[in-house]
C-alpha cells in the first residue's frame, strides 16, 4: 500500500470518506420510506388484494416516479455494500476488478428489467 | 502491568472451521455479520425478486404464473422449496431493514453505549426472527 502510483496504483477502491457513508444512509432511508408506503396501501386495501389491487398501487405517475427513484437508490446502495464485501475478502486486484465488473453488470441488468416492468403497468 | 503483559492468544491466520466456531460472538456481532449475509443473499437473489415483481404486476395471466409458482412450483422447483426461498428473502429483508434502522438510530442519537449496543442487537434479532416466523406461517398456510 505504500506505493500507490504508476503501475503500483490500487485501481479498485472506494472513496474512503463521507460520501459513500452518507449515500448508504440516504438510499436506505428512501427504501424504508418506499416500504412503508407500499405496506400501508396493502394494509388499507379493503377485501382481498388480488391482481387488481396490487397492480393499482403502482399505477399512478407519482408512484412510478417514486418507485423509479427507489430502484436507483437500491442499485447504488447494493453497489456500495457488495463492493465493501469484495474489498474486505478479495485481495488480488485482478480478481476484485472482475468481481466489480460482474457486480455492475448484474445490478444494471436487474435495474433495466425492473424499470421496463414498472412502465408496463 | 501483569494484566497487560499476560500472554494472549494470537489469531494471525484464522481457520474458518477451527477458530470461528469457538469464537463467542456477542449479539451485536451476530447482527453485524447477519446484516452482511442478508445483504449478500438479496444481491444474489435480485433477479428472482425482479421476476416476482414482474409476474405479480404485469398482467392477470402473469399473476397466475406468479401464484402458481407458490402453490404448484415452477420448472423443477417444487412449491414448498419456492416458498422457502421466498421466506429467505423475507428474513433477509426484515433483518437488513431492522438492523439498518438500528444503525440510523445510533448515528442520529449517538447511542453508542455498550448497554444500548447489546439491548438493541437483541431487539433486532428477536423482531426480525419473530416477524419471519409469523410471515412464514402465513406463507405456508398455517393460519
Amino acid at each position: 500500500m505504500s506505493v500507490n502510483y504508476g503501475s503500483k496504483r490500487v485501481v479498485t477502491g472506494a472513496h474512503y470518506g463521507l460520501r459513500d457513508w452518507l449515500a448508504q444512509r440516504i438510499t436506505a432511508g428512501l427504501m424504508a420510506l418506499f416500504t412503508l408506503i407500499v405496506l400501508l396501501q396493502v394494509v388499507f386495501t379493503s377485501g382481498p388484494l388480488g391482481y387488481e389491487g396490487w397492480a393499482s398501487i403502482f399505477a399512478p405517475q407519482w408512484m412510478k416516479a417514486l418507485t423509479f427513484a427507489m430502484f436507483l437508490a437500491l442499485t447504488y446502495h447494493v453497489w456500495v455494500g457488495i463492493r465493501d464485501i469484495w474489498m474486505d475478502y478479495v485481495k488480488p486486484a485482478a480478481v476484485r476488478l472482475v468481481l466489480h465488473v460482474f457486480t455492475m453488470v448484474w445490478l444494471l441488468s436487474c435495474l433495466g428489467w425492473a424499470v421496463q416492468v414498472l412502465w408496463r403497468i | 502491568m501483569s494484566e497487560l503483559s499476560r500472554q494472549r492468544p494470537q489469531f494471525r491466520n484464522i481457520n474458518a472451521f477451527k477458530d470461528l466456531t469457538t469464537y463467542r460472538l456477542p449479539a451485536a456481532g451476530w447482527v453485524s455479520i447477519l446484516h452482511r449475509i442478508s445483504g449478500a443473499l438479496m444481491f444474489v437473489l435480485l433477479p428472482l425478486i425482479v421476476w416476482l415483481f414482474d409476474t405479480s404486476v404485469s398482467s392477470e395471466i402473469s399473476y397466475e404464473r406468479f401464484s402458481s409458482a407458490f402453490s404448484a412450483g415452477i420448472g423443477f422447483v417444487p412449491g414448498w422449496l419456492f416458498k422457502l426461498v421466498v421466506l429467505a428473502i423475507i428474513w433477509a429483508y426484515l433483518h437488513h431493514l431492522i438492523a439498518g434502522v438500528r444503525h440510523l438510530y445510533m448515528d442520529a442519537r449517538h447511542a453508542v453505549t455498550k448497554q444500548f449496543g447489546k439491548s438493541s442487537a437483541i431487539a433486532t434479532l428477536v423482531l426480525s426472527i419473530g416477524l419471519t416466523v409469523v410471515l412464514g406461517a402465513k406463507l405456508f398456510g398455517l393460519y
